[in-house]
């Protein structure tokens, strides 16, 4: 007997998609909103917020290409030569961020260039981002068992639109962060900052809702046809919900609730995407199971990944916990 | 030339060298430092010794830095397979991809979470918990290379698996896992890379001890390295020596290459040094050593070598690339065996430290481990040509279909332009800490681990709090 291992990866790549999104997200929020802070104090005060965290983080980034490989390895050979230049643009940025956290400290004769690379870098690979999330929901042109497009298909007036939505997207996860790891001036910043990306998030929400199902006519189906209309009606109320609560508490003041907020925000916004695309993993042309690695595979992977990632959260966790607190300036031992 | 003309094969082939190229001379250095470093913390954990804990610290901050540049090059490496090699993703995935994810899984978290509190988490953890935070990066650096190593193996003695529809299956996953290459390919490698984490560390030690600061501490990297290096160095020419009876028994056309072996013969001779001519299949300025290549190769003077002759020419490996790489990984070897029976010698009469010459000799050989790991790479990745997959799955074949030549051409002028700030950036950096090392560790103030106002990103120093 097969036991078909199809659904629970979905869950698991699923999971480590939006693990990436909300960790990574808001370390790169962080990074874009580095470039408005007022000085020198306030930029070492964000930089160190995210410090000791943003390897662990990007390293769901691995876990994420790595396991739709493994899990899903036909829709991998399609759909990441199809983003060719938006990988390239992200890998790329992601590189100049990377090190300009070690170099910005080390190299004081550059430090604007670093600074610069910082926050221009997270910029850019968020922006990246935004368009593979674009490209990926539009779909793209298959032969076979092949993207046989051009490697410059993705941009498109809607992937430039979605680039955009994830900077605000990022931006707000980013000022949640840093709400609730700063204090005084710093947090009151951050809190009118993420008020703006706050209101472009919910314009981009508003704006994907309606232009996908234009767009495309099953997804059209999947939303408005009846009783579909019904059973789907929680998600939107829910999201209206949860933009309420996020409104509110970044005009109070609540430390916390800001980032919860916005994590709920991007939870539904996922949700929508997965339930306008499911059981699509390639839109329109291969299902999870057609795209799926062997059952040989799967199971193989499963063994380990079972056991290994609960302990992967609890020590990653623990990392978190080591560094909880608000980051402070000039607080010493005496 | 027209960008239409360009090959997207040929240039997907050089950005893949680029990126692997500059990415493996990271964990080259950063896997042995990371278990040097684990050992400081623990014999100053154990012994309470301050100088080892001082030692330690300086070379955190050297680790952060090139830690910090592993990870980024590294995270570019899987999507090349995707970006560049989406056919050879399509047909290997059922059988490698376990290895990358299980990568993931158990080496890559452990290093990022653990990573956090070694470099700032000094005051905010136990000091036991400090130790085995070293302990579990080093332990990460040495399961990554594991898995990565393991699926690298399979490439090249691919095992337990089956053929279907064009795509590889799993049936056997140990024999996936040790395929007949890796157990020799990992150990060669790992103590490759302690071996270039050694020469830099007796470098550093000598260029201190040679302008006189941090002289008591730089004595014991200096003494206790090279004792390293005694054992590491013997061991590694026996390791490479398996390697490469493996290489005869598994891979003979890369084995033919990297000999430059025309026709298969007995009682054959090494030969050190020739201009191979793959055109009319015949080596120039041949200088040989009669019947060493049988003994070397077979261990027995009538042991039969192989020849290139035996295959056609579209099954073989480009002959001169691997031909010279390997006598450059050789030669390389052949002087720092050099350097360790010196320093036997200048021990046994009690000059080690305040020999000059050899001080210099030391200081100037610290990238030589580097170069080796290259050469060694290039022979190895060059000799399993023109095959992804060793005799199963060609390179051309392996290249994704969309792919235009400019795409790859931008791509590739990307990386180089990016690689070409970073990495002498990175290295000016290491340089400077170098420079500035041990009157930094003295000078620094006091500061709360994870709190300060400026470099977090600086390992703490440790500090006396008596009150």
């Amino acid at each position: 007997m097969i036991i078909d291992f199809v659904p629970l990866w979905t869950l698991i790549l699923g999971a480590a998609v939006f693990f990436y999104v909300l960790l990574d997200g808001f370390d790169l929020g962080v990074g874009i909103l580095y470039a408005f802070a007022p000085d020198r104090a306030a930029r070492n005060l964000i930089m160190n917020s995210i410090a000791p965290v943003w390897d662990g983080n990007e390293t769901w980034l691995v876990l994420g290409s790595v396991g739709l490989l493994a899990a899903f390895p036909l829709a991998f050979a399609i759909i990441i030569p199809a983003i060719y230049f938006p990988i390239l643009v992200m890998l790329l940025a992601l590189v100049f961020r990377g090190v300009a956290f070690e170099f910005h400290f080390r190299d004081a004769a550059h430090v604007t260039f670093w600074d610069h690379a910082f926050s221009i870098g997270s910029l850019v690979a968020t922006f990246a981002q935004g368009i593979v999330l674009g490209a990926f929901i539009q779909g793209f042109a298959v032969e076979g068992r092949a993207f046989v497009g051009s490697s410059f298909d993705c941009f498109t007036p809607f992937s430039i639109f979605t680039g955009f939505a994830l900077i605000f997207g990022y931006g707000l996860l980013g000022a949640g962060w840093l709400i609730l790891k700063t204090e005084g001036e710093l947090q009151i910043t951050s809190r009118r900052q993420g008020r703006w990306c706050f209101i472009a998030v919910l314009i981009a929400i508003a704006v994907a809702s309606l232009w996908t199902p234009f767009m495309d006519a099953d997804i059209s189906q999947r939303w408005f046809s009846w009783p579909n209309i019904a059973y789907l009606s929680p998600i939107p109320i829910i999201t209206f919900a949860i933009a309420v609560f996020e409104w509110r508490s970044l005009n109070n003041r609540s430390e916390i609730a800001p980032f919860i907020g916005a994590i709920g925000l991007f939870l539904m916004s996922y949700l929508g995407i997965a339930i306008s695309l499911f059981p699509m993993i390639v839109p329109h042309h291969f299902t999870l199971w057609q795209a799926a690695s062997s059952p040989d595979t799967q199971a193989f992977l499963i063994v380990g990944t079972m056991f290994l990632l609960p302990v992967i959260l609890m020590y990653s966790a623990w990392s978190y916990w080591v560094f909880r607190g608000k980051v402070r300036a000039d607080i010493g031992y005496h | 030339m027209h960008l239409g003309h360009l090959d997207p094969l040929i240039l997907s082939r050089l950005q893949f060298a680029w990126v692997i190229a500059l990415h493996i001379l990271l964990p080259a250095f950063t896997v042995g430092l990371a278990s040097f470093i684990a050992v400081l913390e623990g014999i100053h954990f154990f012994t309470k010794r301050e100088i080892y804990f001082r030692i330690s610290v300086f070379w955190t901050k050297i680790f952060a830095i090139s830690f910090g540049m592993g990870v980024v090059s590294g995270i570019v490496m899987p999507f090349q397979f995707g970006t560049n090699w989406s056919r050879y993703a399509d047909a290997t995935a059922n059988v490698l991809s376990p290895l990358f994810a299980y990568e993931g899984l158990t080496a890559f978290f452990l290093e990022a979470s653990f990573l956090g509190v070694l470099l700032f988490g000094r005051h905010l953890v136990p000091r036991w918990a400090h130790f085995v935070a070293a302990l579990m990066v080093a332990l990460g650096t040495l399961i990554s290379t594991f898995w990565i190593l393991s699926a690298n193996s399979w490439m090249q003695t691919p095992a337990g698996f089956k053929i279907l529809d064009g795509r590889f299956f799993p049936t056997d996953w140990l024999a996936i896992i040790f395929n007949p290459s890796f157990p020799y390919r990992f150990g060669h490698n790992v103590v490759g890379f302690y071996i270039t984490t050694g020469f830099v560390v007796i470098a550093v030690a000598a260029y201190f001890i040679r302008r006189k600061m941090f002289v008591e501490e730089s004595r014991i990297m200096f003494s206790m390295t090279l004792w390293l290096l005694t054992l590491l160095i013997p061991l590694q020419i026996v390791l490479g020596d398996l390697h490469g009876l493996n290489t005869l028994k598994y891979q003979p056309t890369k084995l033919s290459a990297i000999e430059a072996h025309w026709t298969p013969e007995k009682r054959a001779p090494l030969i050190l040094f020739a201009i191979p001519d793959e055109k009319n299949e015949i080596n120039h300025a041949v200088i040989e050593i009669p019947l060493l290549g049988s003994l070397i190769l077979a261990h027995d003077l009538n042991g039969e070598v192989p020849g290139l002759k035996q295959w056609s020419a579209d099954q073989r490996p480009p002959v001169a690339i691997p031909f010279f790489a390997f006598r450059i990984m050789v030669g390389f070897g052949v002087m720092m065996l050099g350097i360790i029976i010196m320093s036997l010698w200048l021990r046994f009469r009690h000059r080690l430290f305040d020999t000059p010459w050899f001080l210099s000799l030391c200081q100037y050989a610290a990238p030589i481990g580097f170069l080796t790991v290259l050469a060694g790479w290039v022979t190895t990745e060059v000799g399993r040509q023109p095959w992804t997959v060793y005799g199963l799955l060609r390179t051309a074949h392996s290249v994704s279909p969309s792919l235009t030549g400019s795409d790859v051409l931008l791509s590739l002028i990307g990386y180089m332009l990016v690689y070409l700030i970073i990495f002498p950036f990175g290295i000016m950096l290491m340089a400077r800490i170098v420079r500035n090392g041990p009157s930094e560790v003295a000078k620094k103030e006091p500061i709360e681990g994870g709190q300060p106002s400026s470099p977090v990103v600086t390992p703490p120093e440790y500090t006396h709090h008596d009150n």
